[in-house]
């Protein structure tokens, strides 16, 4: 998230139970992140209202408030709009904006163009209900804004998160208790990826690759020059295997060939290259185009070291059981391999590895082993892990902290006498917002609505939008071994009149096509969770059902991300 | 580096789960180093005890036939078992040959959201500073 500077979860889970409105927008809370919705469940039960901004009329729409059913891939037009009311209401924080943003007018002039009726036209959100959902957010005392892949799986899906962002800054909610801005993480440490700079533009503690303090820093800690340019992202990574400029890749604990869109593509990608080396625990799709298949332990059980969750916990894994025959943890294969390329490291423990991360992070600097040990998790950024960086307290006080922490400058860490013992670290980012000085305001990003890339047409008359569900995670190659459980296979949603015109009953086969791939068989689930013209596919059960051979791959190139959310497809009975 | 653990007895152990982002604390009974039962651990700060399915059940997958248990290396079109000298001496000795040969730009790296924060932070090292380019990105969904 440019807009701040670090990219993480500005809230923490329990201030979901104390806030007044929580907006889930393009998140399957319920199904996805089954225990962050329990935290929201208590929030409605303590008078929150929840507004669900999603295609398909998820479960969640039950407990919701008000749902909007947003056509696939258009919430920046359907943003846009609510900042068209909340602003031409008059009902914007100015206040706010005035001390903590920049680029408001710019804003404005963009947002103008969104009015209601056409956002109707793009969104298929009725405008009244624009309207409502506007002032709502606008008049809450307090309000969180989650969202998951439903918004970022788009080719402008960072521009998408700017377009929420602009909405919190718009009204004041962020930076202070129960109200907030959330990437919910679909993984368990993909906040942890993020910070610990395995990305090719920041390094660990989200310094930019070009700060020059930053690369005074590493070089010192590292011992050696760092690159000179910026790194590629993944989309522009297989573009250069395309190209024939990447001869050699080393994929850990990934399965890009099943996950990415375009199936079909990036297994030729990956069958081109000169040497390929996969690491995981099972052996994936990827793993079977590889050279050389290294067996690792599983994070959360076999190995120790830390996560970080969507709260900004850092939290301890610990080895429970040994892995199985050969297999050994993730960092001292890598460890093995760095040696014998030349390196020297002596990390002896995860532990050592992580005080070197302590060096080089402030955010981090105040977790040791020992202090997660004693006090469980902990929410960076902690700086020195003293108890005097807590923001668990009123109002007033958090403002006295902002206008303290906004002095030490980098870190953002507050500082303000202590509550309770149990809690080092930050509870929620940004209360620096709220100081009576800001040193470094939020600017807001303008971003225009574009719709999804392939849109039905004739040939492929259905948009195709792909999701995970309960009990099923991502490639399925950690749960195809339940001992029971409903419906274990994949399903794709179809509504009752599609069904009913393609001749096609409940728990029939299809077959379902795209301009990439066909997918032969799987078996229809007849519901009205998805309207008529759209369908829904999960990705869980790759082997049987690629679903990914159908998707696209159009890439966001702010993120990139590729648009999983929505291609154009063909259904028909299976042979 | 990490010593095998003691298999004897009994012995409860928390952790997080490893699925999605919520980072559910979870504690986790063993005997005999085996895994019996995992439930919400009660006093993790982000889940209070909770856990849902995944959490609870989805640890079967750590016992699963199809598990990788040693390298293997592709000889003749096939990946076949080798050790993990031979497997590290070969990884180690193509990735240097093809830096020799085409510079560190031929050289990619995906890293792990499912692994540690120390991986990810040494392979973020290792992208930089042994290969000596910045080429690396963690997948969003795998």
């Amino acid at each position: 998230m440019a807009t701040f500077g670090a990219g993480g979860a500005t809230t923490s889970y329990e201030e979901l139970e104390n806030t007044d409105l929580i907006i889930c927008w393009g998140s399957n809370t319920m199904e996805c992140h089954p225990i962050i919705y329990n935290h929201m469940r208590r929030g409605i039960k303590n008078g929150a209202k929840m507004v669900v901004v999603d295609p398909r009329k998820i479960d969640q729409v039950k407990k919701a408030y008000k749902w909007l059913p947003v056509n696939v891939g258009t919430d920046i037009a359907l943003a846009n709009a609510l900042a068209n009311v909340i602003i031409s209401e008059d009902l914007h924080n100015k206040e706010f904006i005035e001390r903590a943003t920049e680029n408001f007018e710019a804003y404005k002039e963009k947002v103008a163009g969104y009015t209601p009726e056409l956002a109707e036209k793009i969104t298929g959100v009725p405008a009244e209900d624009i309207r409502e959902v506007a002032r709502m957010y606008a008049t809450a005392e307090k309000a969180i804004l989650n969202w998951t892949l439903g918004v970022t799986e788009h080719h402008n899906g960072a521009d998408a998160v700017f377009a929420l962002i602009n909405l919190g800054l718009l009204t004041g909610h962020v930076g202070k208790y129960g109200s907030g801005l959330n990437p919910l993480r679909g993984q368990n440490n993909v906040q942890g990826g993020g910070d610990m700079g395995a990305l090719p533009n920041r390094m660990v503690g989200g310094w930019q690759w070009d700060d020059p303090e930053a690369r005074e820093l590493f070089e010192e800690v590292w011992g050696v020059p760092l690159p000179e340019k910026v790194g590629k992202n993944q989309a522009e990574m297989m573009e250069a295997v395309e190209a024939g400029e990447i001869r050699c890749m080393y994929v850990i604990g990934e399965n890009p060939a099943q996950s990415d869109a375009d199936e079909n593509k990036h297994e030729r990608l990956f069958r081109s290259l000169d040497f390929l080396v996969v690491q995981d625990i099972f052996l994936t799709k990827t793993g079977r185009l590889a050279d050389v298949v290294l067996p690792a332990a599983a994070s959360w059980a076999e190995t120790e070291g830390t996560v970080i969750n969507s709260e900004r916990r850092v939290q301890r894994v610990r080895r429970v059981v040994d892995p199985p025959g050969e297999a050994r943890p993730d960092e001292w294969i890598l460890q093995d391999i760095a040696n014998r390329m030349g390196a020297n490291w002596n990390y002896e423990t995860a532990e050592d590895v992580w005080n070197e991360v302590r060096r080089l992070a402030p955010n981090f600097s105040g977790i040791t082993y020992e202090r997660l040990e004693r006090y469980g998790g902990i929410q960076w950024p902690c700086l020195d892990g003293s108890f005097e960086e807590i923001s668990d307290n009123t109002p007033k006080e958090q403002l006295a902290a902002g206008t303290k922490g906004a002095e030490t400058g980098k870190g953002t860490t507050l500082t303000t006498d202590v509550v309770e013992k149990r809690d080092l670290g930050t509870k929620f980012l940004h209360v620096e917002l709220w100081a009576e000085e800001v040193k470094k305001r939020a600017p807001f990003h303008p971003v225009d609505h574009a719709g999804p890339v392939e849109m039905p047409d004739d040939e492929y008359p259905f948009q195709l939008t792909t999701g995970r569900r309960l009990a099923f995670h991502n490639t399925g190659t950690m749960t195809q071994d339940y001992k029971k459980v409903k419906d274990p296979e994949e399903l794709i949603e179809i509504s009752p009149e599609d069904a009913e015109a393609l001749g096609i009953e409940n728990g029939d086969f299809v077959r379902v096509s795209s301009r990439r791939g066909t997918v032969p068989r799987v078996r229809a689930r007849v519901t009205d969770r998805v309207r008529p013209g759209l369908v829904f596919m999960g990705y869980s059960f790759p082997d049987e059902v690629p679903t990914n051979v159908l998707t696209i791959n159009a890439v966001d190139p702010q993120s990139g991300t590729a648009e999983l959310k929505a291609c154009a497809v063909r259904v028909e009975p299976a042979a | 580096m990490v010593e095998a653990l003691t298999t004897n007895g009994t012995r409860e152990v928390n952790t997080i789960c490893g699925f999605c982002g919520v980072g559910c604390g979870l504690t986790v009974r063993v005997e005999d180093g085996v895994i019996q039962k995992v439930t919400g651990q009660k006093d993790n700060p982000s889940s209070k005890g909770e856990a849902c399915i995944k959490g609870r059940e989805g640890w079967r997958h750590l016992y699963s036939k199809k598990r990788l248990t040693q390298p293997l290396i592709r000889k003749e079109g096939e990946l076949v078992p080798a050790s993990w000298d031979e497997a590290l001496d070969l990884v180690a000795g193509r990735f240097s040959e093809i830096k020799e040969e085409y510079g560190p730009d031929a050289f990619g790296m995906f890293s792990s959201s499912r692994s540690t924060n120390e991986l990810n932070y040494l392979a973020g090292k290792f992208a930089r500073t042994v290969f000596g380019n910045s080429n690396i990105d963690s997948c969003n969904r795998a």
